[in-house]
């Protein structure tokens, strides 16, 4: 008994790691395939770059959108809301003539707000997030149309545009890359003795090594990638900040670890002391932040404010994060899945723009993806 | 044709990495009681599933006769159109509809789609009088209580010509007069040629109902016997495999000094219109308080509504070691040392989803963090600690709580309050629905801890269990206290007398 227990743990482990893995398998799968289809161009350093630079403003949105979605919640309005925070700080600057960095504060600003906004009724008067986001959804395009007069406010300064189009220096890149790469190794280990320490048992140091190697390779190669087409974009630096930032918050921290528990059983969290509504007000006012910074990074990319910018970005969002293994009934999802969806979908989106595919079979073909990608996380959860 | 109208052979379940069910053999007589005993995890539900095609033909190994012919159920349409009807431990009622519509339900009377009311009013009251319930039969399930609840189940099942009906654990949530009530209708149907196959922990029930009596152990079948050639100490020497000394290990506490105190407590719930009136208790350091009473009584009313999880108006005063608390919610309560583990611990204790050592550490965060990052590997020594000391039977601390048993669910609930190292453990109904051997092992923890000077509330409606661990014990009825009495003047009679609202002194007069 004792030890087909073990081994049925070793093959649980073994397939808890599969379904882990599993989008990640698919992103490779999906690149191989445009490599082919685009004799090549997909996988060239500066359409990579491009197209991770398209990732940011979904990315950011949805490292976030997982942290809601975990605690039983959604959010339909971060299109409409990333449209207007970038609204604000552009009119600021380019109106009013505001430094960039006092425009991008009081736009961040606005976010929080429009966040305590939502924890308000969601977390405090018990609306459903779907009825109060979707009002926000029209509110604020509405808004946007105001702040716009329905035109589109441009240019930008430079400082302004830099965040969405700048690079960081290549040989600071490098530095960039290799502190990424050592900090890592670093961390590893030290995390590794400090489990010996503690008398826990530690996996083979062999296993250990080779996974240390692996993903020090891959960290690798996308530095080098970059650093072969101009550096890092500012943009995709802030994207890879906060998403260890936040998976750091979701694993290792107080709240993070409540925001699970109340999505997994919001009673039980409760009679554990959770107190969820000023958790809910928390993330909310986190959320608005994290959108207002990506609406900021999408204007400043478009070097202008548009009335349609960020339209149908909710959905792009959420399927990002189911699409990275979010659970819909709360509880469950992870914060670099959710990087890994919305980099699905921004290859999707940019994989078949360099085919010229006609823009019918793009959503065709987007639509289905999602389907198929929940339908294979359903599927091998049910044999976990 | 056969006596048996039920029969099982060689039946093989195998879950990945766990055989569930190696060469199981069940007959059952035609219109006779048959108990299926055994601990948790010993396979009595995952043999019910099978019966009923809940694992279809071809997902386990074996023969299921019925009445001698061999069946080869794909959906447990098949198996209701055979005549066997499940009762699950957790009902499977919608409470939003009408009595009718749920006993309708899957086999509604209609014509060219369109569902004749009259005819299912008809139905519907015909399956109540069998069951003995006068409800009318338009009012929505959840205005019923669980036991009449129950009752509707098994209405609908009858409804449905059940022939084979499998109760599994029905009594789990019932008071006594209720159980009683549901046992004289069980033993009413077998009259009329039903056969029933009863699963409970509650072993006066079995020597109360059934005829002959099967006990599986680890998934395999251990006997078959006539009721008359068991009693209750050879039962459990099968169920577990060796004699039980005492499942209720009785230890001697000397409680000393007032702990906790409860002054004037009255709660309010304006919607069920419940109250908890003027209700006064004290608890001793290092002492078992019971409180027993019906189920119904208002015993976990009173204890969620310190945690103001239940009622809305509530006034009193709440002193510990001597000081008066102010307790806002159940973040305040775990701060000041009050832990409370519920009676529903799928509800309220455990985040399934969730591992052990998540679940472990869910109130303790903040204790093994330092600026609110978590320490991950005070976590896992936690967790392995309490695993280790409460027994809890897995194979890892990641492993997922939805997967255990429910004796190792309720023994992770306690792990994750006695992390928080409590001054006051509130247990209600602590071995509910658990088997003897993790009964007992959870009794000798509480003795653990008392000994450590902990203060431990125990509400149950095991009368035994209340009777056996307990040293002080408070009866409750309708909202407030009834009776007080030391364990050594207390009887299951004297306990009944002031849960069933005596007053007074028991035994002087009326």
């Amino acid at each position: 008994m004792g030890t087909e227990n073990k081994r049925a743990g070793i093959k649980g482990a073994f397939l808890n790691n599969i379904r882990k893995y599993t989008m990640l398998i698919a992103l490779v799968g999906i690149w191989v395939i445009f490599t082919f289809l685009t004799e090549g161009i997909f996988i060239s350093p500066r359409n990579l770059s491009n197209l991770f630079l398209q990732t940011v403003a979904v990315g950011i949105i949805a490292v976030g959108m997982t942290l809601v979605i975990v605690t039983r919640n959604i959010d339909l309005s971060v299109g409409s809301i990333a449209a207007f925070t970038g609204a604000v700080g552009a009119f600021l600057q380019v109106k009013l003539g505001w430094p960039a960095h006092s425009a991008i504060l009081v736009a961040l600003f606005s976010g929080l707000l429009i966040g305590v906004w939502h924890g308000f009724w969601i977390g405090y008067r018990l609306v459903p997030a779907f009825i109060v986001t979707l009002a926000s959804m029209m509110i604020f395009r509405g808004a946007v149309m105001g702040i716009t007069k329905g035109a589109t406010i441009a240019p930008l300064s430079d400082m302004f545009k830099a965040i969405g189009q700048n690079y960081v220096a290549p040989n600071i890149s490098m530095f960039i890359g290799i502190t990424t790469v050592v900090a890592y190794i670093i961390f590893e280990l030290t995390r590794r003795s400090k489990r010996v320490k503690y008398g826990f048992t530690v996996t083979p140091i062999f296993l250990e090594l080779v996974k240390i190697i692996l993903i020090s390779a891959a960290v690798s190669a996308f530095f080098m990638i970059l650093v072969h087409n101009r550096g890092i974009p500012y943009a995709v630096l802030l994207l890879m900040f906060l998403t260890l930032l936040f998976h750091f918050i979701a694993q290792n921290t107080v709240f993070g670890r409540q925001l699970y528990a109340i999505g997994g059983n919001p009673d039980a969290a409760a009679l554990s002391g959770v107190n969820i509504k000023k958790r809910i007000m928390a993330l909310y006012m986190v959320f608005g932040v994290l959108t207002a910074a990506a609406g900021i990074v999408l204007t400043a990319r478009l070097n202008a404010a548009t009335t349609s910018a960020g339209q149908g970005m909710e959905l792009d969002v959420i399927a990002a994060s189911v699409i990275g293994g979010t659970s819909l009934m709360g509880g469950e999802g992870t914060i670099l899945g959710a990087v890994i969806g919305a980099l699905i979908m921004a290859s999707l989106d940019n994989g078949m723009s360099l085919m010229n595919t006609d823009i019918t079979y793009q959503y065709v073909i987007k639509g289905l993806i999602l389907l198929l990608a929940v339908w294979v996380d359903i599927a091998t959860r049910k044999k976990s | 044709m056969s006596e048996y109208v039920l029969e099982m052979q060689g039946i093989h379940k195998e879950f990945p990495g766990v055989k569930a069910l190696d060469d199981v053999t069940f007959s059952v007589k035609k219109a006779e009681i048959h108990a299926l005993v055994g601990e948790n995890g010993a396979g009595k539900s995952t043999l019910m599933k099978v019966l009923s095609a809940v694992y279809p033909f071809g997902t386990y190994r074996g023969n299921i006769l019925i009445d001698g012919e061999e069946k080869k159920f794909k959906s447990t349409r098949d198996s209701e159109q055979a005549g066997v009807a499940i009762i699950y431990q957790e009902l499977a009622l919608v409470r939003e509809l009408s009595i009718t519509e749920n006993i309708c339900l899957g086999s509604e009377i209609a014509s060219a789609g369109i569902i004749d009311w009259n005819e299912s009013f008809l139905k519907a009251q015909a399956a109540l009088k069998q069951v003995g319930l006068n409800v009318n039969p338009t009012f929505p399930v959840s205005y019923l209580g669980v036991g009449e609840q129950q009752l509707v189940a098994i209405a609908k099942a009858l409804s449905k010509e059940a022939k084979i009906l499998i109760l599994d654990e029905p009594t789990a949530a019932l008071s006594g007069e209720e159980s009683e009530k549901l046992l004289n209708i069980i033993k009413n149907l077998k009259e009329k040629g039903v056969t029933c196959i009863y699963i409970t922990h509650r072993l006066k029930e079995v020597f109360d109902i059934a005829d002959r009596i099967t006990i599986l152990r680890d998934g395999k079948t251990i006997a078959t016997h006539e009721k008359k050639d068991l009693d209750e100490k050879k039962l459990i020497a099968l169920m577990v495999g060796r004699e039980l000394v005492n499942v209720y290990p009785r230890r001697s506490h000397t409680p000393n000094g007032v702990l906790f105190e409860i002054k004037n407590w009255t709660v309010f719930d304006p919607d069920i219109n419940k109250t908890i009136a003027d209700v006064n208790l004290t608890l001793r350091k290092g002492e078992i308080l019971g409180i027993a009473g019906l189920v119904g009584a208002g015993r976990t009313e009173l204890v969620m509504s310190l945690f103001h999880t239940w009622g809305r108006i509530s006034s009193g005063k709440v002193y510990l070691e001597g000081k008066e608390v102010s307790l806002k919610d159940a973040k305040d309560a775990i701060a000041a040392g009050i832990s409370l583990a519920s009676e529903d611990r799928k509800r309220y204790g455990l985040v399934l989803l969730d591992d052990i050592k998540k679940n472990i550490s869910l109130a303790s965060l903040e204790k093994i963090s330092t600026i609110n990052v978590v320490n991950v590997n005070e976590e896992i020594k936690g967790a392995e600690q309490y695993v280790a000391q409460l027994k809890i039977k897995t194979p890892s601390i990641e492993q997922k709580t939805v997967n255990l048993s429910g004796g190792n669910q309720q023994k992770v609930v306690l792990g994750k309050w006695l992390m928080t190292k409590p001054k006051i453990l509130i247990l209600d109904e602590p071995t509910r629905g658990i088997d003897v051997g993790a009964k007992s092992e959870i009794y000798n923890i509480i003795n653990d801890l008392v000994e450590q000077g902990v203060g431990v509330i125990v509400i149950s409606s095991e009368l035994q269990e209340v009777l056996g661990i307990c040293d002080r014990i408070l009866v409750m009825h309708e909202g407030h206290f009834t009776g007080e009495m030391n364990f050594q003047d207390a009887t299951q009679e004297k306990i009944m007398y002031y849960a069933t609202g005596g007053t007074g002194e028991y035994g002087h007069g009326k």
